[in-house]
């Protein structure tokens, strides 16, 4: 196989090719570069983490976004992510259920009680109905009349160009859709709707003037070549947030008996993402405290990662806020401000 | 099996009798769920986790909520 001269690297030299590439002239590494990087020996771990923490500091800041979420309807989706306990369509004990505005307007106050700018409302569907649009539009109105000022993302689904234009109308500002995994996995994944589907709802949001918020998950099986793949796609859609989850086994779900991916493994492929996206924001999400444990997520801190989620997720427990905020302040990592953001 | 004979009877993660010892649900995973299942009658409750907590509703036992229950398992 020939290379192209640009692409060139050994096991040895991708960190070296990575230093003046991506830590000196900003410029994300390739899908075969960011390969190199998966398969580095765990010697060479903390090298990587390193440069990847260079990196971050250099064209992102000191400074970590952080966010809360919570689901607004959990449970009973029609879709099949093999994933999700969410599913209705696998025998998981999650059960169906709808949270008031009253609760939404107290999950927006406990938000931002701990300093975070950002809090995202998230429904378990395929896409939003009138009942969804109408209740998110409430909530919106009502967090926004209780006096927080917080900033509002949302996460609900595949969009309509109208529903997008509905969400810009309504104030918020940044949009959740995962991509989940590679192009080429996805279909081992998903079997109800396509990634090129998920893809363009991501292009409408972007053109309608939202923040692009676009992850995923992974520990789904996909092998590094996946990884690296997914990580070039990513890229190629330039979001203004990554988040990163690891996979929770969950039970009853068809990836109820994976195993949680090792640690370092974890650790390696975030500062690879890291590495082909210098200038994106990359969240920690769901599954860290499972995977990585308290001492990991502070080697993720330093590893690349400059946002968090603190608090719950969307039917798992996080760890307590305070723990993550102490961890910040250890770290002598800035909350960033609303202001600045706005 | 006969049906709960006192409170706390179910494993609230997998809602088999909780006196079968259950190892395989107290693990890291279940340390961060809330319960799933009334631990009095093992029917599947209803609940919402939010950002700093959770409420679970058995249709037949009422509320429950990390506010009076912060260990889940
Ligand atoms: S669309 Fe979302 S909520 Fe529905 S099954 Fe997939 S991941 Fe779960
Ligand atoms: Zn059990
Ligand atoms: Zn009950």
């Amino acid at each position: 196989m020939t290379v192209a001269p640009q692409e060139t690297s050994t096991e040895a030299d991708i960190l070296t090719v990575a230093r003046e590439q991506v830590l000196e002239r900003g410029t994300g590494l390739s899908e075969r570069q960011i390969l190199d990087v998966l398969r580095l020996g765990d010697d060479q771990v903390p090298d990587l983490l390193a440069l990847a923490h260079e990196v971050r500091m250099r064209w992102c800041g000191p400074e970590v976004e952080v966010e809360g979420i919570v689901s607004v309807k959990t449970g009973g989706c029609p879709e099949d992510c093999h994933f999700c306990s969410q599913s209705g369509r696998f025998p998981t004990p999650v059960r169906s259920a709808w949270l008031d505005i009253p609760g939404l307007v107290k999950a927006a106050a406990e938000t931002a009680e701990t300093g975070a700018t950002e809090f995202c409302i998230v429904a378990a569907v395929r896409g939003p109905d009138a009942r969804l649009l109408s209740q998110v539009r409430e909530g919106i109105r009502a967090i926004r009349e209780s006096g927080n000022d917080i900033q509002i993302a949302c996460s609900l689904g595949m969009l309509t160009q109208e529903q997008v234009d509905e969400l810009v109308e309504m104030g918020v500002h940044r949009y959740n859709h995962n991509l989940e995994t590679a192009r080429s996995h996805f279909p081992a994944v998903v079997t109800t709707h396509t990634w090129e589907e998920r893809w363009e709802t991501l292009r409408m949001v972007r053109e309608a003037g939202m923040e692009v918020c676009c992850g995923g998950i992974v520990g789904m099986g996909e092998n590094d070549e996946q990884r690296a793949e997914f990580a070039a796609q990513l890229a190629d859609l330039g979001p203004h947030e990554v988040p990163m989850n690891f996979l929770i086994p969950q039970p009853g779900t068809p990836y109820e008996h994976y195993e949680v991916i090792e640690g370092k493994d974890a650790l390696r492929i975030v500062a690879a993402f890291r590495l082909a996206m210098p200038r994106t924001m990359l969240r920690f999400a769901g599954g860290r405290e499972l995977t990585l444990g308290d001492l990991g997520a502070e080697q993720g801190m330093l590893g690349g990662v400059n946002a968090i989620i603190v608090g719950n997720y969307l039917t798992n427990l996080g760890r307590p806020a305070e723990q993550d905020l102490e961890m910040l302040s250890g770290l002598k990592m800035p909350i960033k401000a609303l202001s600045e953001t706005i | 099996m006969t049906g709960p004979a006192r409170n706390d009877s179910f494993c609230v993660h997998c809602g088999q009798p909780a006196d079968t010892g259950h190892v395989s649900c107290h693990n890291s995973r279940t340390a961060l769920e809330p319960p799933r299942f009334c631990p009095r009658c093992a029917r599947r409750m209803v609940v919402q986790v939010t950002p700093s907590g959770w409420q679970a509703r058995c249709s037949r036992h009422g509320e429950a909520s990390s506010a009076d229950a912060p260990a889940t398992n």
